[in-house]
């Protein structure tokens, strides 16, 4: 039996770097109050000082701390991320999590001992890339991009030294990871550009007796009935009019969650499994965390009995944005 | 955050809030205000983001009680709004059990929302500002000295 991954999961304040800690997380990723990260919403993540204290308060229980600064840097405007690096490393983060090339190269020249991942942001799908990224800026691990089956990240993971981290649970953003223009589309800001997805000034809720319409600046992006689930009006998962039909066009608004493949995970050799979420609240954190470590620990002594409890599956459920949950590109069967 | 003390999903009687909305309004603002105060002097509340909430209006609706406050912030106090002359530029309606699930960190403000157990409207930016500062607030000092809090 392989090594039980480390459970990573996010942290968007403190009180939920906590959550994660006591709840059993191995390692939490967090980023600074600024657009070097690609969830940079109003409110959320660490100053210094925050910062300071998550990371002592992580360390202190022997769990790893992992700065994303996963947005590629504005042209004009390197300076920032540079400091954002700089400001990470003098911190004592375990790991930087980064996304753009010229970034990696700067923190493998000017901090050569920092140990760095590879964002998912950065989108390598093979161990070709991963191995370049290896061997230019010495990437200890890569976070897997959501598009690949189960059977090619194992065929990545016997092809590189490099360590692989892979999603475990969250809210899909299933376009080309970390390259998506939609919100661009609709209000000139992505995530790549301002750090957030559909930033909530361009987001209305609309509530009419029997029904609530979302929208984003402006365009209308699902309506729902009161007893339906809501989500939050991203464009890719929209429900819109195609040839007459209306459908969520691009993707259905499900969550990823791989409890009934974590033996096979195991197996493979994934050395960490990623919770996504920082804009979620503490209590999100705990639940998923918690549920998470209840259903890897099972697996500490083989797999021959283990079994996805109901209750694990009803918690992660309720927490689920929309109300479907799906086992991601892992199982597809074609590529 | 342990299973010890749980706060089920429940709903008061309809003739609860007929009766609460015949109830003069102002002992609830005063509470809430009273506790957002008393937040902002343990300052709980991180200063970068309360210029954000500078003169906008909130309601805090309680469905099944029929209970409601207004309220706004100005020259660093929150301050009850007995008769507000406009819309709020964020409001909050909600059964009590879910208020109650949230402030316990029992449930996600996003699950009570995507599960259309918690209604916000208005000014959306405004709305997650609330939310995440709410979030980012590390309660124990405060549960210690509210039972109903503890976890
Ligand atoms: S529109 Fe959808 S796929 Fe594109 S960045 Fe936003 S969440 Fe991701």
């Amino acid at each position: 039996m392989s090594p039980l991954p480390d459970l990573v999961c996010p942290a968007g304040s403190l009180p939920a770097l906590k959550a994660a800690v006591d709840n059993g997380a191995d390692a939490v990723y967090l980023g600074y109050k600024n657009d070097t990260n690609a969830r940079n919403f109003a409110g959320l993540n660490f100053d210094a000082k925050a910062m300071a204290e998550g990371i002592r308060y992580a360390q202190a229980k022997g769990r790893e701390v992992l700065m994303a600064i996963n947005t590629f840097p504005q042209a004009g405007r390197s300076a920032d991320w540079h400091k954002a690096v700089d400001g990470a490393v003098d911190q004592g983060v375990d790991a930087i999590i980064l996304a753009d090339i010229g970034l990696l190269d700067y923190a493998r020249n000017k901090h050569p001992q920092q140990r760095l991942h590879l964002s998912v942001q950065g989108s390598a799908t093979s161990y070709e890339a991963i191995n370049f990224c290896q061997r230019e800026f010495g990437v200890h691990r890569a976070v897997l991009p959501r598009v690949l089956t189960l059977a090619q990240v194992e065929h990545v993971i016997k092809n590189t030294t490099v360590e692989i981290e892979v999603f475990g649970f969250g809210s899909l953003c299933v376009m080309n990871e970390g390259r998506c223009w939609l919100s661009s589309y609709a209000c000139g800001e992505s995530p790549n550009t301002v750090g957030a997805c559909s930033p909530a000034k361009y987001v209305k809720w609309d509530k009419k007796p029997g029904t609530m319409e979302t929208r984003l600046n402006g365009i209308l992006i699902d309506r729902f009935g009161d007893d339906e689930p809501a989500g939050y009006p991203t464009l890719c998962k929209g429900r819109f009019e195609v040839q007459g039909e209306t459908y969520y066009a691009l993707e259905e608004p499900t969550s990823l969650n791989v409890l009934e493949l974590l033996p096979e995970i195991i197996k493979i050799g994934v050395k960490a499994i990623k919770v996504e979420g920082r804009q979620r609240s503490p209590t999100y954190v705990a639940q998923v965390t918690r549920t998470l470590r209840a259903a890897l620990d099972s697996l500490r002594n083989g797999s021959e009995r283990f079994h996805v409890k109901p209750a694990w599956q009803a918690e992660l459920a309720k927490v689920s944005e929309g109300s479907q949950a799906t086992l991601g590109a892992y199982n597809r069967p074609w590529r | 955050m342990s299973a010890q003390f749980t706060i089920p999903k429940f709903k008061l009687p309809g003739f609860i809030a007929s009766i609460g909305q015949k109830l003069p309004q102002w002992p609830h603002a005063l509470a809430l205000v009273a506790g957002l105060n008393a937040a902002l002097k343990m300052k709980l509340l991180p200063e970068s983001e309360l210029d954000a909430l500078a003169d906008k209006l909130f309601r805090v609706r309680i469905l099944d009680t029929g209970g409601e406050a207004t309220y706004t912030y100005r020259n660093g106090l929150f301050r009850p709004v007995f008769r507000p002359e406009r819309e709020p530029d964020l409001a909050f309606a909600a059964n009590l059990s879910a208020y109650l699930q949230m402030l316990a960190r029992q449930e996600d403000p996003d699950t009570l929302f995507f599960n259309r157990e918690l209604e916000i409207t208005g000014d959306t930016e405004l709305g997650l500002i609330v939310k995440n500062m709410l979030d980012a607030i590390e309660w124990p000092q405060l549960s210690a000295k509210l039972p109903l809090l503890r976890h």
